[in-house]
């Protein structure tokens, strides 16, 4: 269930180019799922920034996001020490109990983050997870070797080859044994990787959102079973009802 | 102890609170989290006669103090609204709802507002002649006093609640648009609607919507309601409904006095599930501070 709570910024880290990793502190009980999202308070800025989360506890929670505006900006030069107000546990998340005894977790820029979650239960269920990970170059690479601290079996793909092997996630599916997928990236990686996927899986989504809980259908998008709202259904779907 | 109860159009209020059509859906995301019985009333998603879907996305995008949307009326449609939403709604609230109609003909919006009028849970119908997000509807209605008055009459003519029309301020003269509801009819006022706006995105070059133009809502917009609410209250007698970039109790106190008998709040419970939780439990302190007794008083105070 949804809650409306102020966080404290433990960390404010650049990982990665353009790419920082933030700590927060507080009541994170909301919480229930990797691939959930909190929506939280930018000063100065209206509307709220739904960032995916990486990892959780009940008193803390991780996030990792990339510059990609202004909001995001000034989220980079938040202090340690500063409170943001943060409505959090909103979206499904993964259903990890639909992973098979070999989950394959696909990861696609910021699309990473919420799938080292998935992989640290998926590994505690006694799993054998394998990740593909997916950057642009070399510089925008993170969290390689936390997923192989975790015990998973870790791919890693570049557009221009400057590490690990050049091409798309998608182009190293065929030489992994699955039987499951958790993707998140963005939705040309999607498209890619539906064409190589072998098994069922899950999509992690991306949208612009007004309210992140499920008021405005600011992020509706039709599947399958239906309109479907990002924010509140997702923002992860079952392979079997995305519409292309 | 200070009262904030209002009347509107001879239904009782115990705060002039309303949180907007399209910001509430049809209230169960909030009733998750606290007690909606504490709103004056809410104006539920706008209602069509069949299902829409809406725009493509991005539907949303940030503006300075506000934001633009261009949802396009996704709603279920009025037979589901009636079979499935309000009996759901019935559930977690308990007072008369306001039904906020939309439509693409005179017809539709006499055919939704005739179903709509049947429902016990409604207390009000608030007519959407303002929506600047749809082609060939909406805000059409809106901006023609002719027009503006036709919808008004046909739906008042199969109507038993009070009929409240929801101008748009994307009009040369909304005085005149209000003055011309008044004179078909209506029962009340409610403005304003969103502002037509539009955002360019850089890195693309290209509007930011997918609808290329969204309204603009939220404080960015506030003195502009507050002039429109002051200019309709000289010119009508029946009860207008403020909206506007309200955040706070202030924000209702300030539109009261121009002349709002209620208020909607949109934008503010987007960014805080809370917002009108917030905004009822803050009125009284406010009141006390401003020397204020009754809110019913105040209204048209600013004249």
């Amino acid at each position: 269930m949804m809650k409306q709570t102020q966080l404290t910024i433990t960390e404010n880290k650049k990982i990665a180019a353009n790419t920082y990793r933030m700590l927060l502190a507080g009541d994170c009980s909301a919480l229930s799922h990797a691939g959930q999202f909190i929506n939280i308070l930018i000063p100065g800025k209206f509307l709220r920034r739904p960032l995916s989360v990486c990892d959780y506890t009940a008193e803390s929670v991780c996030i990792i996001y990339k510059t990609v505006g202004e909001g995001t900006e000034i989220l980079s030069r938040m202090q340690p020490g500063e409170a943001v107000d943060a409505l959090i546990g909103l979206g499904n998340g993964f259903d990890l109990a639909k992973s098979g005894d070999k989950p394959l977790l696909i990861g696609g820029g910021v699309g990473v983050p919420p799938l080292y979650k998935a992989a640290k239960d998926l590994i505690a269920a006694g799993k054998s997870v394998s990740v593909i990970l997916g950057f642009n170059t070399k510089a925008e690479i993170f969290y390689k070797e936390d997923f192989e601290a975790l015990g998973c079996h870790v791919i890693l793909t570049t557009a221009d080859g400057s590490a690990g092997t050049k091409g798309f996630v998608s182009d190293v599916m065929d030489t992994i044994d699955y039987d499951y997928f958790y993707a998140c990236g963005p939705k040309p990686m999607f498209e890619a990787i539906e064409k190589k996927a072998r098994t069922g899986g899950q999509y992690s989504f991306e949208e612009r959102m007004g309210c992140g809980f499920g008021a405005c259908m600011g992020c509706t998008c039709k599947t399958k079973q239906g309109n479907k709202r990002i924010c509140k259904e997702g923002p992860v779907l079952e392979r079997e009802e995305v519409l292309w | 102890m200070v009262d904030t109860r209002v009347e509107l159009c001879a239904l009782p209020l115990d705060n002039p609170v309303i949180p907007a059509s399209g910001t509430f859906g049809f209230g169960y995301e909030f009733a998750d989290i606290y007690d909606i019985n504490c709103l004056g009333t809410f104006s539920f998603k706008g209602t069509t006669l069949s299902p829409r879907y809406g725009n493509a996305t991005p539907r949303i995008a940030e503006s300075e103090s506000g934001m633009l949307n261009a949802v396009g009326l996704q709603n279920p449609g009025v037979e589901k609204v009636i079979s499935e939403e309000l009996p759901k709604l019935k559930q977690c609230f308990h007072k008369p709802v306001m039904a906020n109609v939309s439509g693409f003909s005179v017809e539709e919006y006499v055919a939704t507002s005739r179903a709509l009028d049947a429902c016990n849970e409604i207390g009000w119908l608030e007519i959407n002649i303002s929506c600047p997000n749809v082609h060939g509807g909406g805000m059409s209605f809106g901006t023609s006093a002719a027009v503006a008055a036709e919808v008004t009459r046909a739906v008042k003519a199969v109507s038993t609640k009070p009929v409240i029309m929801k101008l748009s301020p994307n009009v040369t003269d909304i005085v005149s648009i209000a003055k011309a509801c008044e004179d078909a009819g209506a029962d009340g006022i409610s403005l304003v609607n969103t502002f037509l706006g539009m955002k360019i995105d850089l890195k693309t070059k290209k509007p930011l919507l997918a609808n290329k133009t969204g309204g603009l809502s939220g404080p960015a917009i506030k003195p502009l309601a507050v002039r429109m609410v002051y200019q309709v209250y000289e010119a009508v007698n029946i009860p207008i409904v403020g909206m506007g970039g309200i955040m706070n109790a202030e924000d209702v106190i300030e539109f009261m006095l121009a002349g709002a008998t209620a208020v909607e709040v949109g934008a503010a419970n987007l960014i805080s599930p809370y917002a009108c939780k917030h905004i009822i439990d803050a009125l009284p302190e406010v009141m006390e501070h401003y020397g204020i007794a009754s809110l019913k008083e105040i209204i048209g105070k600013g004249h």
